[in-house]
């Protein structure tokens, strides 16, 4: 591999932009320019050495590349990086995503604009951090830092309620990691390593052991993904944050719950995954019906959408724990998926609460006479949300549901119900706020997409559409990874189920 | 063993304890206006015991027939003590000044104070102990009520007072109980007597005075009444000295009378110790909630932290005792950090206390309401942050030792306290600002503020190497 640190570039980027940020001196609003196009060339940079590292990839191998190591607490403790097929393309979506949300705030952020960047500079280190840790204290670090920006993102520049929602969102997602942490140091007493690839290559936790540790693990990711019924800080999060904040909330702070199930809790407690696979496909198919009937009675076109992530994500979960390649790889297909066309989705809002600074939907209607452009990109991302084939987002759900159907046929038919609610809700919204008359006075003079709304959408379309077509630039690059974690839980539940053959079986040769 | 082996073994305790007095006969005769010159020496005191500390005169580790020991374990406390009374002598130049509380007696009683908590630190015999911590809690109760026009003040002084020397009679009580029923004061032969004829009922009322009188001294529950009125009402610098080199003295000295001459009795004291942790993790997390004063808050801080730290001695491990090593250094220097920022707390030349009052100061003093954005977080514990480590390590210890519950209960406390911590940050960066402090705090405090900060920050990066020292020093303790 080459000698060139590039996932400690790739994560600590962002952290030169915001030093730039820092130094900068000179009036408010100089400052404030200079912060946004330093952001905005920062995150660019840091997509490109995120496709670099997406070009050099090979696919063909399950171990971790680009790894780096080096000395940090001592006692096991090390600095490891590295990525694997599950991995890497998490890391293209966190940088892909970031321009788009530093200019989806380049007009609406005005007051503390150089902290509103640094914030999310900050954030864009540590989430990335968080996809390329091989260290179970660094992974920590990362995944529990993210908390500190994404609260000043939502407390500071946040609606009305934002005090609440971000207090919510905060106390939530802390609670389920520190019993996380516990996890964390109870593998790290018992192997003698948090080093995340030896854990995953050696570690055999005996199966008492591996239930508590499943489900502190659990505990946190079931929080971050967010699972029903822990799910309710999500709506709130996402109506009080800011467009930009509520993005990278459904496009990666979310995903990060569908990371941890498939690095730690499927390989490493195989058996205990095992156990509780029914636990999740029930709490998987009750977040994806019920989730779609709370969405259908939304008024607001933030929360609506935040219900309609937690019913996606329960296909996610579904897809994960069938252990079958296509529903693994559904799962992750409809990770990226859903963080790009939910990502877009709240663009979509972001530009309209623009320009009427309202999300009601009882508001808006017959848009399309006025925007449409507008019209045209928000029926992409409604079709993608739907699961409509040529999107990516039916790529995801149908292998999802192809793998549920393999293992459950119950579940599969209980899902199946999801999509057509999904497409209900989601056709409802398109409905109320694009057609109909444009009767509402203040709506008479609302102007379409800006060049730079253009820009920002248009590559989020040809994005999803692509996702739909050709799923398999995704694949090249999963495919092997997802085949061996299968593989590593087999081999790992074979152990834990014959014990005393194993273990005479390593002694033999 | 000669005399002047046994004083070169004590060389650092001999400097602070002759400067004292030099320091106090100088102040006497140069009246109010050697003050200045005097905080200088004093520092230059501490620095000069620091330095016999950090390169000792004599290799033997022990003096006057063992009652007095300093291994490696001693020799960190002493320079996180060091440390403390230092940062607050720094600390509190500017704010007396303006209280006109100027006086030399203030570095003096801070060198005398010091005197005793590096004596505690190194007592391996109660008798040394005792005379340490006496000669330690005397000094500070005359420093709480420094401040002897005000009301506040001198009522923390006598509360102080009053209940510190009842712990001390408790404590004393249980000595007396440990001493009938071994025959003897010192460490080891007690360790000895334990290990050889087991556990007496008596023994076990001498212990339980003794960890009373103790939890007393780090203000652990249920011997915490004291903290929040004593911290609220002394003046700031001196809460911020209470909350440093005392706390890390009382701590350390629990630690070596505990793992010392009680190793045969761990399962009969760490129930005790169990509780008291969670105790006070518990009621300092719950209690923050409600207050308005921020110093009492730290107050209340300070009570779940000796509950964290507590939680290593429970665990009864070298594991356990570096955890509260690497939580004890952690601590002072964060809270160094934070007591810097209340200081700061001031509008029209008076001191400020409410947490109201920092509203808004993202806006009005972006860098200082960063500074104490990056405490707030660090002491509630989340990464990347120094104060996670603090709380990595000991849970750690504690999870070795099979204190799942106490753990358990120990990081839910912790999100409890995070609840109060950014509340803090969000009185500073949602709220509306209020009317501005006054300006920019001098050179000492600022250069405070930046060690403490970058500390705090970088501990990350650079914390390897301290986290192997601290473990050095609890194999002195416990091999």
């Amino acid at each position: 591999m080459s000698h060139l640190p590039i996932l400690s570039i790739v994560t600590f980027l962002p952290v030169v932009g915001i030093l730039i940020i820092l130094l900068t001196r000179g009036q408010r609003e100089t400052v404030a320019n200079v912060a946004r196009w330093v952001a905005l060339i920062t995150t660019l940079a840091d997509l490109a050495v995120a496709i670099a590292i997406w070009v050099k990839f090979d696919g063909s191998t399950a171990a971790f590349q680009f790894v780096e190591r080096a000395q940090w607490l001592g006692g096991g403790i090390s600095y490891h990086m590295g990525v694997d097929g599950i991995s890497v393309l998490f890391v293209v979506l966190t940088s892909l995503l970031m321009p788009f949300c530093i200019l989806a705030s380049w007009k609406s952020i005005e007051n503390r604009v150089p902290e509103y960047m640094i914030a999310f500079l900050a954030l864009q280190s540590l989430m990335i951090g968080v996809f390329c840790a091989l260290d179970l204290v660094l992974f920590y670090t990362f995944f529990e830092g993210g908390l500190i920006p994404m609260f000043l993102i939502i407390g500071v520049w946040g609606g009305k309620r934002r005090v609440y929602a971000s207090f919510k969102f905060f106390l939530y997602t802390l609670l389920g990691s520190v019993l996380m942490l516990l996890a964390i140091l109870w593998m790290y007493l018992y192997s003698g390593t948090t080093d995340i690839a030896v854990l995953l290559a050696t570690a055999h936790f005996p199966v008492g052991m591996q239930a508590f540790l499943w489900l502190a693990f659990f505990a946190s990711f079931a929080v971050k993904m967010p699972m029903w019924p822990v799910h309710t800080w999500l709506p709130d999060a996402h109506v009080e944050a800011p467009t930009a904040g509520s993005v990278i909330l459904a496009g990666i702070l979310l995903k990060m719950g569908g990371y941890g199930f498939l690095r730690f809790s499927l390989p490493m407690f195989a058996s205990a995954s095992a156990t509780f696979t029914p636990f999740i496909f029930v709490l998987s198919v009750v977040a994806i019906i019920y989730t779609s009937y709370v969405a259908l009675a939304q008024e607001d076109m933030k929360k609506l959408i935040a219900y309609s992530s937690v019913a996606h994500m329960g296909f996610v979960t579904m897809g994960i724990f069938t252990l079958t390649h296509v529903g693994v790889e559904g799962g992750i297909y409809q990770m990226l998926s859903h963080g790009i066309v939910s990502g877009a989705l709240f663009l979509c809002v972001g530009v309209i609460y623009d320009r009427m600074h309202t999300r009601e939907i009882a508001a808006y209607g017959g848009l399309v006479e006025r925007m449409p452009i507008y019209a045209a990109c928000f029926m992409v991302f409604t079709l993608a949300n739907v699961g409509l084939p040529g999107t990516g987002g039916f790529v995801g759900e149908f292998l999802t549901m192809l793998g549920a159907f393999i293992v459950n046929t119950w579940v599969a038919i209980f899902a199946a119900t999801g999509v057509i609610l999904s497409a209900a809700y989601m056709l409802y919204l398109y409905w109320r706020v694009i057609f109909g008359k444009l009767v509402k006075p203040g709506l008479m003079a609302i102007q379409d997409l800006s060049a730079r709304e253009i820009a920002i959408l248009g590559p989020l379309v040809v994005a999803t559409l692509i996702m739909g077509v050709y799923p398999n630039f995704v694949f090249k690059v999963t495919s092997v990874s997802v085949q061996h974690l299968i593989d590593q839980n087999k081999i790992a539940l074979a152990f834990d189920h014959a014990p005393k053959l194993a273990s005479i079986a390593k002694v033999a040769p | 063993m000669n005399i002047s082996a046994n004083l070169a073994v004590l060389a650092p305790e001999l400097i602070l304890a002759i400067g004292a007095m030099v320091l106090l006969l100088f102040g006497a005769i140069r009246g109010e206006k050697g003050i200045g010159l005097v905080s200088m020496l004093a520092i230059i005191v501490l620095a000069g015991a620091a330095w016999f500390v950090v390169s000792p005169l004599s290799h033997d580790p022990r003096a006057f027939g063992g009652a007095f020991v300093v291994d490696d374990f001693a020799r960190f406390a002493k320079l996180l003590i060091l440390l403390g009374s230092a940062a607050s002598l720094l600390m509190a130049q500017d704010f007396l000044k303006s209280l006109g509380l100027d006086k030399f007696e203030f570095p003096v009683l801070i060198l005398l104070s010091t005197v005793g908590m590096m004596l505690m630190v190194s007592a391996s015999n109660f008798i040394a102990l005792y005379m340490g911590l006496e000669l330690q809690s005397l000094a500070l109760y005359v420093l709480a009520a420094f401040h002897r026009d005000s009301l506040r003040s001198t009522e923390a002084g006598l509360k102080y007072f009053v209940l510190g020397a009842l712990s001390s009679g408790m404590m004393l009580y249980g000595i007396s109980f440990i001493y009938g029923f071994t025959g003897s004061t010192d460490f080891a032969v007690i360790s000895h007597v334990v290990t050889a004829s087991g556990v007496d009922i008596g023994l076990l009322f001498g212990i339980v005075f003794l960890i009373s009188g103790l939890a007393f001294k780090i203000s652990a529950v249920p011997f915490h009444m004291w903290t929040p009125d004593v911290y609220e009402g002394a003046p700031t610098p001196i809460t911020a000295f209470f909350s440093m080199s005392p706390k890390v003295a009382a701590m350390i000295l629990f630690l070596r009378a505990m793992l010392g001459p009680f190793p045969g009795a761990f399962h009969q004291w760490q129930q005790i110790v169990v509780v008291i942790s969670v105790l006070s993790m518990a009621l300092g997390a719950f209690a923050a909630i409600g207050q308005t004063n921020i110093k009492r808050l730290m107050a209340y801080s300070s009570i779940s932290h000796m509950g964290y730290a507590l939680l290593g001695l429970a665990a009864g491990t070298t594991q356990g005792v570096q955890g509260v090593l690497i939580y004890m250094l952690i601590y002072l220097v964060t809270n160094a950090g934070v007591f810097v920022c209340i200081l700061q707390m001031r509008r029209n030349g008076e001191q400020v206390e409410t947490i109201a009052d920092l509203a808004g100061l993202a806006r009005t003093q972006p860098k200082l309401a960063f500074a104490f954005l990056l405490f707030m977080v660090s002491v509630a514990g989340i990464p990347p942050f120094a104060g996670f480590f603090a709380k990595f390590y000991v849970f750690l210890a504690a999870i070795q030792a099979h204190l799942y519950i106490p753990a358990i209960l120990g990081v839910v406390a912790s999100v409890v306290g995070a609840f109060y911590y950014w509340r803090i940050i969000k009185v500073m960066y949602f709220d509306e600002p209020a009317a501005p402090f006054d300006g920019e705090a001098g050179a000492t405090l600022n250069s405070i503020l930046v060690v403490s900060g970058a500390f705090t920050m970088f501990f990350i990066v650079g914390g390897g190497p301290l986290i192997a020292i601290a473990a050095n020093a609890a194999k002195a303790l416990l091999p």
